[in-house]
């Protein structure tokens, strides 16, 4: 449930759901969210779930913080309402060319790389958000002891596809951007494709992702 | 093929297609975009005769020098902009605001913004480019909008796809008015920082840094400690929302800026002063003033109704 309303200036609410991070409260989150995107409430023109708040833009042209509050804190949240989550597998290639901060980790968590990619490989994520840049998927939990911080300096340039770890969670660039993640691989697989206007998300909160670890020449072949 | 269109001599250094920008897609990662400077947006329209939300090209500092081929047509610039038409036997030095006639073979050469950021080119009539998700708005970070999401390049062609057949002169007088003491509600995170700091944020000159872009606008000037966590759980993110990372150097989120951030969030730009200040040039200072939500509503509707009488005088 939202624990606190408050505003983050004059065009947008912000609803807190507390400070922890996990499914649960998320799910929560992501419940808030579908509702309220599936009411089409007039001057509202933008929401971001994340973790654990949930942040909606209205238009101050048509609207203002004291309607929109009243409006999200009489909302009738439907408990049926029909979440649609897809459980998909992401084939990622860890050649040396693609783990960038394999020994950066190797070192920060006191484990060989065959170990790093083990415990990585044979997990369940879910699906907290999607955002930063178009399509990328935070996704959770990492075990506790692949839990590394993120780079002191972040790259300039993380290239396309390229799969980082921090602390608790796994995400993917979607393409070429700057970034501070660790990477350990690189998938062959298209996360965000703007020409499909109605799902350019390949992955979304609530979704379930496996990696599925494949070789430099499957890498090279995939989209051939 | 078009029989109209312009050729670009020379692109300029960050010459964009922009309109009122694109909502509903922070879920999935993509900002609203969309013409930086809104008032000048829909002025350049208007002043072409066209609907004030049609798509127009946005530049930076360094206009577009464009030669256009085919029947008549009007244009305006706005903005704080020095610019120059070519005709046949003699140069005109233009006036913003004020629209002129283009005809076969004339060029208009874009020199600078003048002590601003952003100028922006109308034409009468319609470009010939491609809408992604309802908007031409070009994102050049996540490849989005017309031109295949990159901005416009030397030799290349902008088509046009209709031209209006009323182009009657329009000018306004107007100036787009400077501002120094930018209005800011508190943000969500402002206990994070030191009670020396949050004086210094709204009482010290900030210096926009050369690091400013569509994106964000860095800031440089005394540093703001942060006393509890440099890092929050990462969230959504709003253009105006001013995020100070661990280096204690503010940074405001522009346009196209990224949708979820960890850096906990100090500020944010009252809507009425978001169009004054993007148009703050690297090396000017700035400062915060503190205003209440209540003050930044009322402030924007007056805001809004003087747009309107603007437009409406047009």
């Amino acid at each position: 449930m939202i624990k606190n309303i408050s505003n983050l200036g004059d065009a947008a609410l912000y609803c807190d759901f507390g400070n922890e991070v996990n499914k649960d409260i998320n799910s929560e989150v992501i419940k808030f969210f579908k509702a309220i995107k599936e009411k089409n409430i007039e001057g509202i023109n933008n929401l971001t779930p994340s973790y654990n708040k949930l942040i909606v833009s209205y238009d101050l042209r048509i609207s203002n913080f004291k309607k929109i509050k009243e409006v999200i804190e009489n909302l009738d949240i439907n408990e049926s309402q029909k979440t649609v989550n897809k459980k998909l597998e992401i084939p990622v290639c860890c050649d040396a060319v693609f783990s960038l901060d394999i020994e950066r980790l190797e070192k920060k968590l006191n484990f060989k790389k065959d170990k790093i990619l083990e415990n990585f490989f044979n997990k369940e994520y879910f699906c907290y958000m999607t955002g930063f840049i178009a399509g990328m998927p935070f996704l959770g939990d990492l075990d506790i002891d692949m839990r590394a911080q993120r780079l002191e300096t972040p790259r300039v340039k993380v290239p396309k596809g390229s799969v980082g770890v921090t602390e608790q969670f796994a995400n993917i660039y979607t393409f070429e951007s700057p970034g501070g993640w660790n990477i350990i691989g690189n998938t062959p697989q298209d996360i965000f494709d703007s020409s499909k206007e109605k799902e350019p998300n390949l992955i979304n909160p609530g979704d379930t992702v496996v990696f599925k670890k494949i070789t430099l020449d499957e890498y090279k072949n995939y989209n051939e | 093929m078009s029989k109209n269109y312009f050729e670009i001599i020379r692109a300029g250094i960050n010459t964009t297609f922009q309109d009122k920008g694109r909502s509903n897609l922070y879920h999935i990662g993509i900002p609203f975009s969309g013409a930086m400077d809104t008032r000048n947006f829909f002025l350049s329209n208007k002043l072409v005769g066209n609907k004030i939300d049609l798509p127009v090209i946005e530049f930076a500092y360094q206009g577009p020098l464009l030669k256009f081929n085919g029947d008549k047509i009007s244009i305006v610039v706005t903005g704080d902009v020095i610019f120059k038409l070519k005709k046949k036997n003699h140069e005109i030095d233009g006036n913003c605001y004020e629209s002129y006639q283009l005809e076969h073979g004339d060029e208009i050469d874009i020199l600078s913004t003048n002590k601003s950021v952003y100028g922006y080119l109308a034409i009468s009539g319609e470009l010939d480019i491609k809408f992604q998700w309802g908007s031409c708005s070009i994102n050049t970070k996540a490849k989005i909008g017309s031109n295949k999401g990159k901005k416009l390049s030397d030799g290349q062609k902008i088509d046009i796809s209709k031209i209006n057949s009323n182009q009657s002169k329009k000018k306004i007088n107007y100036l787009i008015s400077k501002i120094e003491n930018i209005r800011v509600i508190k943000g969500t995170n402002f206990n994070y920082f030191s009670e020396d700091s949050k004086k210094i944020f709204f009482e010290k000159e900030f210096t926009v840094s050369k690091l400013s872009d569509r994106m964000g606008m860095r800031l440089e000037g005394s540093k703001i400690e942060n006393i509890i966590d440099t890092n929050i759980k990462s969230e959504g993110l709003l253009k105006g929302v001013i995020q100070v990372p661990a280096d204690g150097n503010p940074i405001i989120m522009l346009s196209d800026h990224g949708t979820i951030g960890g850096y906990p969030k100090i500020g944010v730009v009252a809507s009425v002063d978001y169009d004054r200040l993007v148009q703050i040039s690297p090396g000017s200072k700035i400062k915060f003033k503190e205003i209440k939500l209540s003050d930044a509503e009322t402030l924007f509707k007056l805001y809004e109704m003087e747009t309107h009488n603007l437009i409406s005088q047009i």
